[in-house]
């Protein structure tokens, strides 16, 4: 039933990447258990507009859990307390009235902050342009149904490439480690017929510019996967280790 | 300057390979030699960039979001069409051609639509070789599903996630590109500004959205591919920064604005539930498949729909439209819908809401079926209203999802403007006034991988390009211009909010320019509309600086435009006295109250010339000549 409650909120605010920032505390009044916590947001944005005060920035586009534009650390919990679910997708029936909720920005070296909780994820498409990809060019493909792909290993490579690249995997690894993000794409590809000929310098090349780009290292703690608003299984890391495993002693790529 | 489509002679079958055939080209050394802006990321930007970076030219593009992976078509849920017949059911690149011509309402160019249903095919391939994770059946071939207005199964999907996975592959083209060092990829950049110099598109002014610096741009050619304008309802199933802005802009430029008023209301949306609200969700067309729509027989039945028996439903759609049943067109489901809730057999709290149930469906073929081929939907669905849709009907409504309407092109997708080609969305070339489902992620990629790399070369090669540099006045003369907006909407310091005001013209061209439009209203919207914009100016209050990150900046300017964007849509409904496909005046109806046409006066595209300061913008009409389809009154009985 929709009801409506008060929220103490602390909200990291920062004005700029080389400033201090700190958690700023702002009531919540009458919030619709029915509202997103974007449209939360929202509601508190204009107030404080009204206000003459500078609002609170924060990165969104869809709203509908698939751009991966949006995202914060809600109590601790990358995208909030949720399972599989994003920041735009969560819904206030999800917290109690008199509840403190403290509003992060993901927390990873290789995303610096803009401002407030919108942070940069550069980093992520520089891995893709690593490797991230089939080098098709337009116009050279034969018939669509030429190469028939088995069904469990396209419904397998559709499961990894529903990574939307919102960089929760990272804020919720101790490490800052994007192993979960790369995996699914490597696992994507790989498992299609079509990815194959590629498969071995993609993992390679894919892998260093991780590691280039100031991700840590993965230990294993399945935080990644936890928090994953796409619940993509780290099966998908394993599938990667094994790939580069494979190149770096079988590949003439090596 | 009269209106030229440029439509290649000969019959239309051929017209596209002819047109191929005659196009100049530029040779493989000598593209290096042109930089071409492309300005948008999404399913037509992205494999426009990718694709003429392939072919050897030197581009530059920018989106508004912080990675090119993020544009809007990423949210496309149903699927993509294409004339292959994998099913054996019967289709062809003629029966693709002719269902788009007819579920457009006969307002679009035939030799277009026709180019589209012919390189329908190539997308699909060349998506697969791209590593695209299309549905597959137990054979390892590709499966298809349906979608509105058509009796064949031509739907390619990965799930419910089509465009996501659609604009991936693009982006992955578009990455390798960037790798390469041939597209320059400018993010977080808005496109404020066209620079014409001598008639000619030749650069932009953008704002970097992280620091506020005003930068500009120079090319030898820019392509639009930015999007549709279903925000300036404000409530739209678009993402929230979709906007008029780099359309307008251009509009102002000299660029002709075609059938403004050809918007698409979908007929299967979440129900609005609060004044908060800022957005509205699609349950994708595909649901229609299988979901089947029904209302209480009797007004008023407050009772909950399991309780209501089989013989008190009205499933109004089935009924009505035996043949297509569920899978009429969206303007004829979105009518019907409210036809039903304007008598009082709406349901749920509001009352505006009709259900879509998959009862049967589930009884059928089992929920895991279900499940598999909708289950992201279901799950969005119960996260945004707290109901388990496999146990209760879902409750849907229509909403503004897509515009049809665009900048006018010629079959070259060249605007009135030299040099600025548009692309996807954001023209007006291919679905005349209601686009079929499943046919926009088509047009997008048939502008982007297949049509743009040819065309543009046929410009290149053909046009007295001067050197210019970002020194040159014009560019100086538009970033001044583009920096006295920003300072003038920084300075207004009054007592409303962007949003505020624009929920209010939402409002606005939600009641009079909707569903059923009358030119009453339609007179007093324009009213409205003016006064609204008096007040924003004089008004509005836009919290910091320019020369910072300011996402409230970002949205005035948007508003600003769709202020006085949507007074052009007014003019164009009120001057369109007919009614087809998504505009449906109701002095134009039929018994049935189907929208009735008037293709003796109005079977022409209507393209704006926009003619300075408030001056009334000026009506140009191109023609559209049916040589190959008879026009009919589209019956879907
Ligand atoms: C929820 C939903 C579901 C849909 N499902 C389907 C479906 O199943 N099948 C189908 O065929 N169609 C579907 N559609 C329609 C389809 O998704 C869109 O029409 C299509 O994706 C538009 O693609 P585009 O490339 O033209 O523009 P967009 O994807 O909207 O991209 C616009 C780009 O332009 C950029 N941009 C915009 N303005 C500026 C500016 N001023 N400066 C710089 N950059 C700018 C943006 O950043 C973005 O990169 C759906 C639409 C919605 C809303
Ligand atoms: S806003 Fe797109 S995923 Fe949240």
């Amino acid at each position: 039933m929709t009801k409506t409650i008060n929220l103490t909120l602390k909200i990291w605010r920062q004005s700029g990447p080389d400033r201090k920032g700190r958690l700023d505390t702002y009531p919540a009044t009458d919030i619709s258990t029915d509202m997103s916590f974007l449209e939360m947001l929202d509601v508190i944005n204009e107030k404080l507009t009204l206000a003459g005060k500078d609002p609170i920035a924060y990165d969104h586009d869809c709203r509908e859990g698939i751009c991966g534009m949006c995202g914060a650390v809600v109590n601790g919990r990358a995208h909030g307390p949720e399972k599989g679910t994003t920041l735009c997708q969560l819904h206030m029936r999800h917290f109690s009235d008199g509840d403190t909720v403290v509003v992060e920005p993901w927390r990873a070296k290789a995303f610096p902050i803009i401002k407030d909780l919108v942070v940069d994820r550069s980093a992520f498409d520089i891995i893709i342009q690593a490797g991230g990809f089939i080098s098709a060019n337009t116009g050279g493909a034969q018939d669509a149904n030429a190469i028939p792909a088995p069904q469990a290993a396209a419904e397998k490579a559709m499961d990894a490439a529903a990574c939307i690249g919102c960089g929760a995997c990272v804020a919720a690894c101790p490490n800052a480690a994007a192993m979960l993000f790369t995996g699914a794409k490597i696992s994507h590809l790989a498992l299609l017929p079509q990815g194959r000929p590629e498969a071995a310098k993609r993992a390679i090349n894919m892998l260093k510019t991780m590691d280039r780009l100031g991700f840590g290292n993965c230990t294993n703690e399945r935080e990644c996967e936890a928090e994953c608003p796409k619940e993509i299984s780290i099966v998908n890391i394993a599938r990667m280790n094994r790939e580069f495993l494979m190149a770096s002693f079988f590949s003439e790529e090596n | 300057m009269p209106l030229d489509a440029k439509i290649p002679g000969g019959p239309l079958a051929e017209k596209w390979d002819r047109h191929l055939f005659e196009l100049k080209l530029i040779n493989p050394a000598n593209k290096r030699k042109y930089d071409i802006i492309v300005v948008g990321t999404g399913l037509a930007g992205g494999s426009a960039a990718a694709t003429l970076a392939e072919l050897g030219y030197n581009v530059k593009t920018f989106c508004i979001q912080d990675s090119p992976r993020r544009a809007h078509s990423i949210a496309a849920q149903g699927g993509i069409n294409a004339a292959k017949n994998y099913p054996n059911d019967g289709d062809s690149i003629w029966r693709l051609f002719y269902d788009t011509v007819k579920g457009g309402d006969f307002r679009s160019r035939e030799a277009n639509v026709y180019r589209l249903a012919q390189v329908s095919n190539h997308i699909i391939d060349h998506c697969v070789a791209q590593g695209i994770p299309f549905a597959r059946d137990y054979g390892g071939l590709l499966a298809n599903r349906s979608f509105g207005g058509a009796q064949v199964s031509r739907t390619f999907y990965a799930r419910g996630q089509t465009g996501q996975q659609l604009l991936l592959g693009a982006y992955s083209a578009l990455s390798r590109q960037i790798a390469d060092g041939k597209v320059q990829m400018f993010a977080r950049r808005e496109m404020l500004d066209l620079v014409v110099i001598n008639g000619q598109a030749r650069g932009i002014v953008v704002r970097n959205l992280i620091n506020g610096q005003i930068e500009r741009h120079d090319a030898h050619a820019v392509v639009l591919c930015t999007g549709g304008y279903g925000n300036v309802f404000f409530l739209s199933t678009n993402a929230m920064a979709s906007n008029v802005t780099a359309a307008f802009r251009v509009y102002k430029k000299g660029a002709w604005f075609a059938n403004p008023c050809f918007t698409q209301i979908h007929p299967t949306c979440i129900p609005v539930h609060g004044t908060y609200q800022s957005k509205l969700t699609l349950m994708s067309e595909s649901l229609r498949n299988d979901g089947r729509v029904w209302v209480p027989k009797n007004p008023g039945d407050k009772r909950s729909p399991s309780q209501i028996p089989e013989a008190e439903r009205d499933y109004f759609l089935e009924e009505k439209y035996p043949s297509f049943g569920n899978l009429v067109p969206r303007d004829v489901a979105s009518r019907n819908a409210k036809e039903q809730c304007d008598m009082g057999k709406g349901v749920g709290k509001t009352r505006l809401a009709v259900y879509l149930d998959f009862a049967d469906a589930i009884k059928r073929d089992t929920k895991a079926v279900i499940e598999n081929k909708y289950g992201n939907l279901f799950q969005m669905y119960e996260k945004i209203t707290a109901e388990d849709p496999y146990e209760t009907p879902m409750r849907i409504y229509p909403a503004v999802h897509y515009t049809m309407g665009g900048l006018w092109v010629d079959y070259n997708l060249m605007s009135t403007i030299d040099g600025l080609f548009v692309m996807g969305e954001a023209n007006f070339s291919d679905h005349g006034a209601n686009r079929l489902g499943a046919s926009a992620l088509m047009q997008g990629l048939a502008d982007g991988y297949f049509i743009i790399p040819y065309t543009i070369g046929g410009y290149l090669a053909g046009a007295e390009l001067p050197d210019v540099s970002t020194d040159h006045a014009a560019f100086k003369e538009t970033e001044n211009e583009v920096q006295s907006r920003t300072d003038k909407l920084l300075a207004i310091n009054g007592k409303r909010t962007v949003d505020d005001i624009h929920k209010e013209l939402g409002l606005i061209m939600w009641e009079y320019c909707g569903m059923a439009r009358n030119n009453e209203g339609l007179e007093k919207a324009r009213n409205l509309i003016q006064q609204l914009r008096g007040e924003f100016w004089e008004n509005v209050t836009v919290p910091g600086s320019g020369k910072d990150f300011n996402q409230s900046l970002e949205r005035a300017g948007r508003a600003a435009d769709f202020l006085e964007f949507a007074e052009l849509m007014i003019m164009d409904a009120l001057a369109r006295q007919e009614s087809c496909g998504g505009h449906f005046n109701e002095a134009y109806q039929t018994e049935a109250h189907e929208a009735r046409r008037d293709d003796e006066n109005f079977c022409y595209a209507a393209a704006w010339e926009f003619s300075g300061g408030d001056k009334e913008p000026q009506v140009h009409k191109e023609p559209l000549v049916f040589e190959n389809v008879d026009l009919s009154q589209r019956s879907y009985k």
